[in-house]
């Protein structure tokens, strides 16, 4: 019983602990603010952010109905593949797809070498369409598999009746498939906005300029250029404002869970032939293109940088191995901790404290807290701590809801068996706990290692010129242009990224089967 | 001795009296329609759930706050007996010591125990490779390690045919036998009552009255027994 009350008491402290880290940083940027009085530039960067989340958003989702609907209804070979090159993008570092779409679609990639021979005007891929198109390289695999999900939720049965009653594709649409859209698109679009509208990493590489620029960049550029406080205060408390009020607007929908679900029940379908098979294959064609063809890039561009790596790209290697590390064991340890107290004890305040990283962003937390240290040291000195600590909160909520199903399901089979034979404490965590959520746990620590280690946000702003992560290291080789050994070094960072989450899947998978 | 001592147990609109006691080492039997209250007389009895009213006493000391571990009884529920990821060996052991440290002595009371109920060599074995009788027989195994005085029993033999039900009750008799435990059954076949408990206990419309000889319960069954036997 006492050893009870301490887990709750532990449960307690770390979400007033989460609590304290958000509202604080975002009260310290709201009091840090000089004046509310955003400039012309601010607030073209407002609508510039708004504008590209809204237009991510929407090309993404309008782009997976058709996606999605077509690997629903047709089977072929590579569909499995399909579904799990879809999931990739979740776990890829923001910096290695942006490198490969530059390389694809850049000034001297073949894309404009196409139209050249053919006689268009070449495309730019800075500025909107640039930022545009690489959230939607994120976001349509997203959108896919949560639509996907939408559309095996719907009764087998439903799609027998249709085909018995003869309806042709478009009734069949209008009465099972708009439906089902109706009520998932708009949480859908609005999740993918929400993360729009804090991509930092894209806007860094691939916006810039007055009229491409995000607030968030705008933040990185106040504090890391201009050295002004005041105003990198004031642009994050507006951009925590914003993605708070969207949060907000987004916890009325569910969050994605598009993940770790497992797609590829078999459904019979009844697909329509003719131009419609046409069409599909078209639509998946253009996923595969869009999806593999940057991917596809990096390994060609990078694989001959290999031979000769660029210099200090070991110790940047290892500082981001070590971040994701630590990031991934407090993430797991934190969310454990909360989902087990939930389980047992349901608290609002608790589950909201989960859910609140949601609303901040990497540059806002950053931002406050680089306020909060300065006067005690120097905000570099402590970059890598801050990017743990910020990288385990932001991915916080997605392992909260992973592990919340389970822990309740843990609790309810087993709490009583437990308690009836004394089993507490350190025991229990070894003996019940841990083997019963290994899978869960493996995979939460793998997406979270995984995360971390491609994240380019806070470290971004806390760096010195020797203490560069991996991804910020990749960020810099593109930025003066060595692209061969950029894509080299993004070779090595997809590889350490994929490797730290197979690595935790596994030792999960392990000691479930075992 | 268990005693009831003016016991009310309230669960949102369901509540449930009792005002009794049983002697040690006596056999006796729940019965009674399905949402009567049986289980959750055993529940408050494990200590899963506190009394709204009244007082739950053994050897009178109150048992108000004492965790369901440290309880004098060893409680086998429906389903949910054994850890699915642990060996028969560690589900035996956790009746021992909770911390699953066992000394070398403990380590062979485990295996005597599994020889006892017939699983003898089967100690490394998951319980998913083990037939629903062997499961229950596992479960039986750790009551005799633990060796409480009372043993709770929420039907977890419900679900298994009539030839492998008399093997466990059989086989519950001989662990109550050689641990001394008193026995509190729940069940909703009055065979079982009759076969394995000297007195039944009868739970209908929100009481659980005072235990009565078995035989004579059924030789003169009260209205609400009638009702429920389909008499």
């Amino acid at each position: 019983m006492a050893d009870r009350a301490g887990k709750i008491g532990l449960a307690e402290a770390l979400g007033l602990g989460i609590a304290v880290l958000i509202l604080g940083s975002a009260a310290m940027v709201g009091l840090r603010a000089e004046s509310w009085a955003l400039k012309p530039t601010d607030g073209s960067a407002l609508r510039f952010t708004v504008m590209q989340a809204a237009l991510s958003a929407c090309i993404s989702v309008a782009f997976a109905i058709p996606v999605a609907r077509a690997l629903f209804r047709r089977r072929f070979a590579g569909r499995r593949a399909l579904i799990r090159l879809m999931a990739a993008p979740f776990v890829l570092p923001v910096i290695v797809a942006v490198l490969g779409i530059v390389t694809v679609f850049g000034r001297a990639g073949p894309l404009n070498a196409m139209f050249e021979t053919i006689g268009l005007p070449q495309i730019s891929i800075f500025g909107l369409q640039g930022v545009v198109l690489a959230n939607v390289f994120f976001n349509l695999p997203l959108a896919t598999r949560m639509l996907l999900h939408g559309w095996e939720a719907i009764p087998a049965e439903r799609f027998r009746l249709a085909a018995s009653l003869g309806m042709p594709p478009a009734a069949q649409l209008r009465h099972l498939e708009v439906p089902m859209l109706r009520a998932l698109v708009p949480g859908i679009a609005l999740v993918i906005f929400l993360i729009c509208l804090a991509s930092f990493a894209i806007a860094l590489t691939l916006g810039g300029g007055p009229r491409a620029s995000t607030i968030e960049l705008a933040i990185y550029q106040a504090l890391r250029f201009d050295f002004d406080l005041g105003r990198a205060a004031l642009l994050a408390s507006v951009q925590f404002l914003l993605c708070a009020g969207v949060t907000l607007l987004a916890a009325r929908v569910s969050l994605p869970q598009a993940f770790g679900a497992g797609l590829g029940r078999r459904q019979q379908s009844f697909a329509p032939t003719g131009w419609r098979r046409g069409m599909d294959a078209a639509v998946l064609s253009a996923a595969v293109l869009l999806l593999a063809l940057p991917m596809l890039a990096v390994v060609a561009k990078g694989l001959p940088g290999l031979a000769a790596l660029p210099a200090g790209l070991g110790p940047a290697a290892l500082r981001s191995v070590a971040v994701a590390l630590s990031s991934a064991v407090l993430a797991v340890g934190v969310a454990l901790v909360l989902a087990l107290a939930q389980a047992r004890r349901p608290r609002l305040w608790l589950e909201l404290s989960a859910m609140l990283p949601l609303a901040a962003s990497s540059l806002v937390l950053g931002t406050g807290l680089f306020l909060m240290l300065r006067p005690f040291v120097a905000p570099q000195t402590l970059a890598l701590p801050v990017t743990m600590l910020v990288n385990a909160a932001l991915t916080l909520p997605y392992l909260y809801r992973l592990l919340l199903p389970e822990a309740r399901q843990l609790f309810q089979d087993y709490d009583a068996l437990a308690a009836s034979l004394g089993l507490t404490g350190i025991a229990r965590l070894r003996y019940l706990t841990l083997p019963r959520l290994a899978r869960p746990l493996g995979y939460g620590a793998g997406l979270a290692a995984a995360l971390s280690m491609g994240d380019l946000g806070v470290i971004a702003l806390f760096a010195s010129d020797g203490g560069a992560t991996l991804p910020l290291f990749v960020q810099r080789l593109m930025g003066s242009y060595r692209m061969e050994q950029a894509a080299a070094a993004a070779l090595i960072l997809v590889v350490l990224s994929y490797a730290l989450f197979w690595a935790f899947d596994r030792i999960g998978s392990y000691y479930a089967e075992a | 001795m268990l005693r009831l001592d003016h016991l009310t147990l309230r669960q949102d609109s369901f509540h449930l009296t009792a005002d009794w006691q049983i002697d040690a080492g006596e056999r006796v039997a729940v019965i009674g329609p399905s949402g009567a209250g049986k289980s959750t007389l055993l529940m408050a009895i494990a200590g899963f759930l506190a009394p709204d009213q009244g007082r739950i006493l053994w050897q009178g000391r109150d048992l108000a706050g004492v965790g369901p571990g440290e309880r004098p009884v060893s409680i086998l529920f429906q389903d949910q007996n054994l850890f699915p990821h642990l060996t028969l060996a560690q589900n035996l052991g956790l009746g021992l010591s909770p911390t699953l440290r066992l000394t070398e002595a403990q380590r062979e009371a485990v295996t005597e125990a599994l020889a006892r109920v017939g699983l003898a060599g089967m100690g490394a074995r998951k319980p998913a490779q083990l037939s629903g009788g062997q499961q229950g027989r596992a479960a039986l195994a750790r009551a005799l390690l633990r060796a409480r005085p009372l043993l709770l029993l929420d039907e977890p033999f419900a679900a298994l045919g009539p030839a492998l039900k008399a093997e466990m009750l059989e086989l519950l008799a001989e662990v109550a036998q050689v641990t001394g435990a008193g026995v509190l059954m729940v069940t909703h076949d009055p065979i079982d009552a009759q076969r394995f408990a000297t007195k039944t206990v009868l739970v209908a419309e929100g009481v659980a009255a005072p235990p009565v000889e078995t035989a004579a319960l059924f030789a003169h069954p009260p209205a609400t027994l009638r009702a429920y036997l389909g008499q």
